[in-house]
């Protein structure tokens, strides 16, 4: 564990502690000093992985440590990315919480790089899983949304307004943040899958093995899939969209950790 | 001139049914109804006043009952109904009781939404056209303008109108929560209610992009519509309305619901789940309460809305209980004012306040003048009170007879004021 990586959790840290109590007092000011400190976490943290890469030799996605770090790093970016194209109130407060509970998982995971097994070896490898890792984060993004917008809407059909109702922005807003997260996290996700097939042939000779993470990830794939195709024809949206965003985000956390853990399989030595 | 001259008779939603109130609601032109009710026989001054919730004439006749009967009669001429069946949709309030209802209207206590603004203005286009006719005169006059003025008094000094706007403007911010921004959604109107009206209002200001007025009466339908630059549709038309709209606003008071909860979910999958905002503020409802359970449905009814605003009913109801001792007060001064409008007691007025004048006048020159016998201070008393009574003696002859020109209430009031009868110092009377 290296002072740079210690020091960036302990910014995300501050950056969380400043986005909960803006959304508790609801004073500007913490708002813009919730974004600098998350904009310098971001920053810290995209040097931790430059060291990372330096030390490892090659793109450090192999471990748990560097998986869950790397998909903090890609939710921060995704999440600072975004804010300045919709603003959604209070989204900080729901979604700094959760990178930094990713980061917490990296800080309690492994830190040491093992050799590369010969199958591993490839330019695909970067590819496919920064890939995968950004999708996840983006759907990450989806199920805060999602989150957001079943509190809110909570409220709103009990009549009963209590923390939510002022401080969360619109019910269309939530609606179009997860529209949003989904346009980029789908296509990722698919592409994650379609890289990861192609790595496979290359490595194993076949592109489907029916290994478990495969086919959890195509059960991710076909929930998200399932959850658009159904929004854009028969108008799945809003509180629909918002409960399929949780889900779908379950079933990508179980593709990603379950699988690993619980799971034999190819990509066991993952973790 | 007793208080029992002034009648109102009429009919509102808490006593008819909105079916009966809208075959006699005048929606275009009320000067006809209003010059055949001025042609009446027995009716000295009369104004009539039609809106969603209420029809009502305000009269001044001698003929008390007889000249109500004639006038309800006048008033449900256009619909089927029996006599006994008009008797038993209107109410009628005589002297005293008749001025406090209207006092109570104009000062929204009797609204649907207690406290709702619009009520006021409507009386005003009321008082307008009958002034406009000549169907007002000297009596109804001071009766409206007291009543405005009793209005802006309630208005100003409880808190009664802070909940109809709140909730309004509770609405307008709910539906940003709901549906984000408003610009380019639509609102469809149900009924074409006061309250309605004033949410209406709110929303176009947030730049809704179109009105659409749903009511039975589709002429009512279109006036309110040209309001907001809308389109009128017939109430059958609703559920394709619904297909269409963002928000819908109810206020029709119809007897049962109007929409159920089993008629809102095929219309959510027709509108792919776009999410509804649904605003009944009748009573008693339009709306199945149930139908918010439907997923993307939001239905709020006034209830709720106070509640939103936290105006609690404790609150509200103090508002009420303070505005109804102002109109309370106001109406027993207004009758005071009125029995003082007789000829007897202002003719007993006006001698005692000559005899008061004299006396005092007399104990101040008295007191300057010594060495006058018994016999000289009699000549000097009989002197000035002569001397008042001759000058008496004309304005009560002008009191007592009608033929110059000038009504019975009219010659009183002239009297009154010139000799100052009322002791007002000026605070009441000039108030027009």
């Amino acid at each position: 564990m290296t002072y740079l990586f210690i020091s960036t959790l302990g910014i995300y840290v501050a950056a969380t502690v400043t986005a909960l109590a803006y959304f508790t007092t609801q004073q500007e000011k913490l708002r813009g000093l919730g974004r600098l400190l998350l904009i310098a976490a971001g920053l810290a943290h995209t040097c931790y992985l430059v060291t990372r890469y330096l030390q490892a030799g090659h793109t450090p996605l192999t471990s748990n440590h560097d998986a869950v770090s790397f998909m903090a790093w890609a939710m921060t970016w995704g999440f600072l990315s975004f804010r300045y194209r919709y603003k959604v109130k209070n989204f900080g407060a729901f979604v700094t919480p959760l990178i930094t509970l990713l980061m917490v998982v990296a800080t309690l995971s492994s830190t040491t790089v093992r050799e590369l097994p010969p199958a591993l070896q490839s330019g695909w490898l970067p590819v496919h899983a920064s890939i995968a890792l950004l999708a996840n984060s983006f759907l990450a993004l989806a199920f805060c949304g999602g989150i957001m917008y079943l509190l809110l809407e909570g409220e709103i059909k009990k009549k009963r307004f209590g923390l939510f109702c002022e401080r969360l922005p619109s019910l269309e807003a939530l609606d179009n943040l997860n529209e949003h997260c989904l346009a980029v996290g789908f296509p990722l996700l698919t592409l994650g899958i379609i890289t990861g097939s192609l790595w496979a042939k290359q490595a194993w000779g076949s592109y489907w093995h029916w290994d478990p993470k495969e086919t959890w990830s195509l059960i991710t794939w076909f929930l998200y899939a399932a959850l658009l195709h159904q929004r854009f024809t028969m108008g799945w949206r809003r509180r629909r969209a918002a409960i399929m965003a949780i889900v779908g985000f379950a079933a990508a956390l179980f593709t990603f950790w379950g699988v690993s853990f619980l799971l034999e399989g190819v990509h066991s030595y993952v973790g | 001139m007793s208080a029992d001259t002034i009648l109102a008779l009429g009919l509102n939603h808490t006593i008819a049914p909105v079916a009966i109130r809208e075959k006699l609601a005048f929606s275009k032109d009320c000067s006809r109804p209003l010059l055949a009710l001025r042609a009446l026989d027995g009716c000295d001054e009369c104004l009539l006043l039609s809106t969603c919730n209420r029809v009502e004439v305000y009269f001044v006749s001698k003929s008390g009952a007889a000249a109500a009967d004639a006038a309800r009669k006048l008033l449900f001429a256009g619909t089927d109904l029996t006599d006994e069946e008009a008797r038993r949709y209107t109410y009628f309030h005589q002297g005293a009781d008749a001025v406090r209802h209207l006092f109570r209207v104009a000062a929204s206590l009797d609204s649907m939404v207690v406290g709702e603004p619009q009520i006021l203005g409507q009386l005003k286009e009321a008082f307008r056209l009958a002034g406009e006719h000549k169907a007002a005169g000297f009596l109804l006059d001071r009766l409206f303008t007291k009543a405005f003025f009793v209005a802006k008094r309630v208005r100003t000094e409880t808190n009664i109108g802070g909940s109809a706007v709140s909730i309004s403007y509770a609405a307008v911010q709910l539906a940003k929560k709901i549906l984000g921004d408003l610009a380019g959604r639509k609102v469809l109107l149900v009924g074409a209610g006061e309250m309605a009206e004033l949410a209406a209002e709110h929303l176009v200001g947030q730049g809704i992009a179109e009105v659409v007025v749903a009511n039975r009466t589709y002429e009512r339908a279109v006036t309110l519509a040209n309001r907001f630059h809308g389109r009128a549709v017939p109430l059958d038309d609703l559920h394709a309305q619904l297909e269409a709209v963002d928000i819908l606003i109810s206020s029709t008071g119809a007897p049962g619901f109007i929409l159920t909860r089993d008629e809102v979910k095929p219309v959510m999958r027709q509108r792919l789940h776009r999410p509804l905002f649904l605003i009944d503020i009748a009573v008693p409802r339009d709306l199945d309460p149930t139908i918010n359970d439907v997923d993307n449905v939001y239905l709020y009814d006034i209830d709720d809305l106070m509640q939103v605003v936290e105006t609690g009913k404790a609150d509200r109801d103090q508002a009420a209980a303070a505005a109804e001792l102002i109109v309370a007060h106001e109406a027993a001064k207004f009758g005071e004012w009125l029995n003082g409008l007789a000829v007897v007691p202002t003719i007993a007025a006006l001698k005692k306040r000559s005899a008061a004048l004299c006396q005092a006048e007399l104990a101040k020159t008295m007191a300057h003048l010594g060495g006058l016998s018994d016999q000289d201070k009699k000549a000097v008393e009989i002197l000035a009170q002569s001397i008042a009574n001759k000058m008496l003696h004309h304005p009560m002859l002008f009191l007592k007879h009608e033929a110059n020109g000038m009504d019975t209430q009219a010659r009183l009031s002239f009297i009154r004021a010139c000799y100052d009868l009322d002791e007002t110092g000026g605070e009441e009377p000039e108030r027009t």
